[in-house]
């Protein structure tokens, strides 16, 4: 266990509210090796508000990976630079002494800064409305074991259903394209029994949704799958395409 | 004006108490249904689940959550499992069985009639969620897969690898996205309750704080439902998230609603340990972990070899050894408290020597990598071949919380054992509820961890998940029905209302007050101390004198804060550090009445243990004769609280000192 | 052509029409290669200038070519309608953005690619088939005599030419008289620097389909686990084969034949 302390010089984007143009301030933080890295934000906001400044604002909440509600874009990456975790799971470990870090909020037109480093990704929950889920009432369900589900598509389901709706896939995205998102959802129920009822127009329905919120088109460049701290994979979105098409084509 | 407490447990034996009373509840018509509107506050399996029901029942719901989307809720951090009474593994599991190792598991301190519903509708609660479409882990032939946990001698635990919660509550959120899709939900995301408004006595709404714009906001609701999750964090350190708060309960509790058992936390043998003075929250490691993770501290005090160098005759494995028959899978509490004796004792290891080891060596080789060996004809197997192997299947059943561990801590479970240390966990205590989950303010409710019901003075593994949806999909449409539909006649009320006005002025009230104290301290430091108090005095172990000590620093504390705490900015912003401090505030409160009701429950039972009431083992003991009823706190007034007592009547079970040896 | 409508309307039409026009062109590619690759017979462009011909006259290649036109327009402006409208959805840009850490550069910049590959096609298209089509160049007449199978070449005004048959019979000998493109692109790739413009668009070209082969899969829900490695190497292959196989070319034309 390291103890030796750090110092970190922080650029952090600072921005009133939506309609504020926003700017870089510089902060110097000490750190620790073993802080997570919202720690080391703890630190500063503690530090600022000692000194009478504006304390920075930053989405978080489980800090332990799963909620998505972190959501910082560390020196040109969403959730910094390791693979696989969100920024709560980032430690300071992953960082040198005298390090410069510059952290910015997702930036997307479908996400609006609300403050600093929170963003409104409102979005996503209008997706989800518009089509991503089973059509089944409380009370409906047959016997969970009635409708078998083969272990590999349970898994495969179950890979895709593991998306905690962050954001990093559009914030990673040159083009602010938020289909890994979507194509989990759409993969999800598209792969198992209870989804296929609904399956044509599941897809139609989110797609428009996503279209008219504003985010990108996908070009394929595979960023939102490799900054993806689910590892969620591109075959999704593949698989969503076809769905589309299928569903534009052929279906009903 | 003290009330007598009427749990309104139908008539009838056990079984049919639930069948009955759903078969003669009044009901509401569809029509009338389009015409109530009911709140729902919170958005995590509770909230989510009995929102989307609500609203496919047809009344008209409005829900609210603080985060910035109703998925981002806590119960999606669960990893284990939630427990139900399938009996798909034909390995003797019932609707009693689950009822009874509930009711145990509580140590005798849960009401029966709540808990055998439960275990009731636990079966529905796996159907609905697979018709939802939430993956759950499967066999090669496509039925279901289960597990076990803490506490039960059956396989009745359902999951999807390590994030059952995350799936349930995805399930729930979908369910209620769709009610919003269709018009029949209002979300309100990014929101936070400040008031409970009662008119004539009754629950008619709330005000809620926009936390984007500041605005106090006022909505109306024939009933209001507090999905709010548990209070953990007034211990400052917890599993808990950054953001879960008693604010909405306490608020409730301030205008008439009753606080059981507030004293009764849990807390969890298997987290990471504290690293440092910085840390914001602990995280959990499964319990399912302890399946195959052995646990022990060197039998040396101040051994500060490295672990695999300390040989297996100087090591003591203290669950096996002093409770044979359950080992490592006892039961939270107990496993929690003896991690707690041998570190006091001085055997603690890591560098805070507030840490035992959890050590997946032997069975990784022993275990598995011998299985592996052999399913492979190697014959005579050396050491690093065994590892090989076994680290392997050890992967596949923990990988990501063995990564998540490492991600942590920087070093490899595979190679060092875990060191791992209590943390508080989940609160078995919360508003007191009847029957129908019902506060005692009338249409109030309180549905999920926020409410006291189910899990006694300890809950067991995997059933959180499993109350939060029972009560959201399958109590509460139901036994909402019998106050709404004496409430059909009440036509929407208007948020000019006086009562409203008062209301909001109140919370603007304390956000002026807040605001103006502008003094040095930050309410992050406030909120740390609060929880060293409650932690060294009202945490794994309590006595009389510690208890009336941190009754008079929690005040000492909350003086302060009131004069000294600094609050940056402004109302009418984003601004999290003024969100924040309406929390501690009322966290500061929380904790005096946490240790007032821990100084009054002179006994130990469960998460609840007063050093002074322990058998000669160190084991907890319990006063069936002086404490089996529900400690149900009503606010009076400055620092006062009135104490109701809900007798506990077990007609069928028999109370026995629970034994794990 | 309602049911075709979302192709133009949705993100995934979008993507669908650039990942089908994108294949029309590969498969394009391929076939004007091989054409192309005539250029290299020791016969004085009778074989290059014959598939000219071919590929001016043909009805069925004539309304491909149209086809091929509109795909090329139309790939190129719903790219840059892709390109502003991806742009118009970022809102701003990064402080600091370190894309090389997810992502392919050409994946990142198809549209820069794409521009000069257009810049190039249209130069191209002037210098070549402009020409061919209505400037000044040289005619030639060739003979091929039936018995011997030998071809012989001479050139020919343009005003002798027109009031020739072009391409028949006459007595025992085959005469195809026609505009020698042939003489016009070895005289073109004479010059250095269009030999390196040419180098440069079929760098451009490689990086372009170095992306787009596999990508057009990806948007048309071509990915299987099975067969991913597959296309991949397969784009990885073309991607580098085929540019290079028309860098052959001017490299020819400019090393070995001066």
């Amino acid at each position: 266990m390291a103890n030796h302390e750090m110092k970190i010089n922080l650029k952090v984007w600072r921005q009133k509210n939506a309609s504020d143009a926003g700017r870089f301030e510089e902060y110097a933080v000490k750190a620790n090796p073993d802080m997570s890295f919202l720690e080391m934000f703890d630190v500063l906001n503690e530090q600022l508000i000692e000194d009478g400044k504006d304390p920075v604002a930053f989405d978080h909440d489980c800090r332990e990976g799963i909620c998505g509600m972190c959501s910082m874009f560390i020196n040109g990456r969403p959730h910094g630079p390791k693979q696989g975790i969100t920024t709560c799971q980032l430690h300071m470990r992953s960082f040198k002494d005298g390090d410069t870090v510059v952290v910015e909020p997702w930036k997307a037109q479908s996400f609006p800064v609300i403050k600093d480093l929170s963003v409104d990704r409102g979005a996503f929950d209008r997706i989800i409305a518009a089509g991503g889920f089973v059509s089944v009432n409380t009370g409906n369900a047959v016997d969970a074991n009635s409708i078998l589900i083969p272990k590999d598509v349970a898994d495969e389901a179950f890979a895709a259903a593991t998306c905690i709706g962050c954001g990093a896939c559009v914030a990673a995205c040159k083009n602010s394209s938020a289909m890994l998102f979507v194509s989990a959802k759409v993969s999800q129920m598209a792969l198992l029994p209870q989804g296929q009822a609904e399956r044509e127009k599941r897809v139609v329905a989110m797609v428009d949704q996503m279209d008219n919120e504003g985010f990108g088109s996908c070009t394929n460049t595979g960023a939102c799958s490799a900054e993806c701290p689910k590892e969620i994979s591109l075959s999704n979105i593949a698989r969503m395409n076809r769905e589309y098409l299928r569903a534009k084509l052929v279906g009903n | 004006m003290s009330q007598q407490l009427d749990s309104k447990i139908p008539q009838g034996p056990l079984a049919e108490k639930w069948t009955g009373y759903r078969s003669t509840v009044p009901l509401v018509n569809p029509a009338n249904k389009r015409n109530m509107e009911i709140i729902v506050v919170g958005t995590g399996l509770a909230g989510a689940s009995a929102a989307a029901t609500l609203a496919e029942l047809g009344y008209q719901v409005k829900a609210f959550c603080f985060q910035d989307s109703p998925r981002r809720a806590h119960s999606i951090a669960a990893q284990g499992g939630i427990n139900a009474a399938k009996n798909y593994q034909n390995d003797g599991d019932s609707v009693y069985r689950l009822f009874y190792d509930t009711i145990k598991g509580g140590d005798y301190r849960a009401r029966e009639a709540n808990v055998y519903r439960l275990a009731q509708v636990s079966t529905n609660i796996i159907d609905q969620c697979v018709a939802q479409g939430v993956p759950f882990a499967r066999e090669y032939g496509g039925t279901l897969s289960n597990r076990s946990f803490g506490g039960t001698q059956v396989q009745r635990t359902f999951y999807a690898a390590g994030q059952t919660g995350q799936q349930l509550l995805l399930g729930a959120y979908s369910a209620l996205e769709r009610q919003v899709g269709l018009g029949n939900v209002k979300m309100y995301a990014r929101h936070e309750m400040l008031e409970v408004v009662t008119i004539e006595g009754k629950a008619r709404g709330i005000i809620a704080r926009n936390l984007v714009t500041g605005k106090l906001e006022r909505y109306f609701g024939h009933a209001v439902l507090l999905c709010t999750g548990g209070y953990g964090n007034v211990f400052y350190l917890s599993t808990n998230a950054m953001g879960s708060n008693v604010t909405a309960a306490w608020k409730a509790h301030r205008r008439g609603a009753y606080f059981g058992n507030p004293c009764f936390t849990q807390i969890h043998p298997t987290c990471i340990p504290v690293s440092g003075h910085y840390q914001s929250k602990l995280t959990l490691m499964s319990e399912s972990l302890r399946n195959d993770g052995r646990i022990w501290v060197p039998k040396k005090k101040d051994d500060n070899r490295h672990p695999n160098d300390i040989p297996e005759d100087e090591r003591d494995y203290y669950l096996e050894r002093r409770y044979p028959a359950f080992g490592n899978l006892v039961p939270r509490d107990i496993a929690s408290r003896a991690a707690k004796e041998r570190c006091d004792a001085g055997y603690g290891v890591g560098p805070s020597k507030m840490a035992v080891y959890l050590d997946f060596r032997s069975n990784l080789m022993n275990k598995y990598g011998r299985a592996e060996a052999s399913r492979l004809n190697i014959e005579n197997p050396d050491e690093a071949t065994l590892v090989r192997l076994g680290k392997e299947v050890v992967k596949e059943k923990y990988g990501n919380l063995f990564d998540m561990y490492k991600q942590i801590t920087d070093e490899d479970p595979y190679e060092v054992p875990m060191r791992i240390y209590p943390a508080v966990h989940y609160t078995m205590g919360g508003l007191w509820v009847d029957y129908e989950l019902m506060t005692t303010v009338p249409g109030l409710y309180a549905l999920g961890e926020a409410n006291f019901s189910d899990h006694g003075a300890n809950r067991l593994g995997a059933s959180a998940l499993m109350q939060g949806l029972a009560d959201g999909y399958f109590v509460i449409p139901y036994t909402i029905g019998s106050y709404l539909s004496k409430d059909i006649h009440t036509k929407s009320i208007s948020t000019d209302h006086e009562a409203f006005v008062k209301a909001e002025q109140e919370a603007q009230d304390r956000l002026n007050q807040f605001l103006s104290i502008n003094g040095k301290r930050t309410v992050e430091s406030y909120h740390r101390e609060l929880g060293l108090i409650m932690w060294d005095k009202c945490g794994m172990a309590r006595n009389e004198a510690g208890l009336k000590q941190a009754i008079e620093q929690i005040r000492a504390l909350r003086e302060d804060f009131y004069k000294n705490v600094r609050v940056p900015g402004s109302q009418f912003e984003f601004n999290p550090e003024l969100d924040k401090a309406g929390r501690v505030a009322d966290f500061l409160e929380l904790g005096e009445l946490m240790c007032i009701d821990a100084l009054q429950r002179n006994e130990s039972c469960g998460g609840h243990f007063r050093e002074e009431y322990q058998t000669e083992e160190g084991e907890a003991l319990r006063d069936d004769n002086g404490y089996r009823y529900v400690s149900a706190w009503e606010y009076k007034h400055g620092n006062n609280w009135e104490l109701h007592k809900e007798a506990l009547e077990y007609e069928n079970i028999k109370i026995a000192q629970r034994s794990y040896k | 052509m309602k049911v075709l409508q979302f192709l133009f309307t949705s993100s995934i039409g979008r993507k669908v029409v650039m990942a089908l026009t994108g294949l029309f062109l590969i498969l394009f590619l391929l076939i004007h290669l091989i054409g192309n690759l005539q250029l290299l017979k020791a016969d004085d462009g009778y074989a290059f200038n014959k598939y000219a011909w071919f590929m001016t006259t043909n009805p069925l290649i004539k309304t491909t070519s149209y086809l091929l036109y509109a795909f090329i327009l139309l790939h190129a402006f719903k790219g840059f309608y892709l390109a502003f409208t991806n742009r118009k959805a970022r809102g701003g840009s990064y402080g600091k953005y370190n894309g090389a850490a997810n992502s392919h550069w050409t994946s990142r910049n198809m549209a820069v690619l794409g521009t000069v590959i257009l810049v190039f096609i249209v130069t191209h298209m002037g210098d070549f088939w402009w020409e061919y089509k209505f400037g000044e160049i040289p005619w030639t007449k060739y003979e091929t005599s039936v018995v011997q199978d030998v071809t012989t070449s001479a050139p020919i005004s343009g005003a002798e030419a027109s009031g020739h048959i072009r391409m028949g019979s006459v007595g025992d000998k085959e005469v195809f008289i026609t505009k020698d493109l042939y003489k016009e692109t070895v005289e073109a790739f004479e010059q250095p620097l269009l030999v390196a413009f040419y180098l440069l668009a079929m760098v451009m070209i490689a990086l372009h389909l170095w992306h787009g082969f596999a990508s057009a899969f990806q948007s048309l829900g071509i990915n299987h686990p099975r067969w991913n490695p597959i296309i991949r190497s397969l784009g990885y292959g073309y991607a580098v084969l085929i540019p290079a196989g028309f860098a052959l070319i001017p490299l020819y034309v400019y090393f070995l034949m001066k």
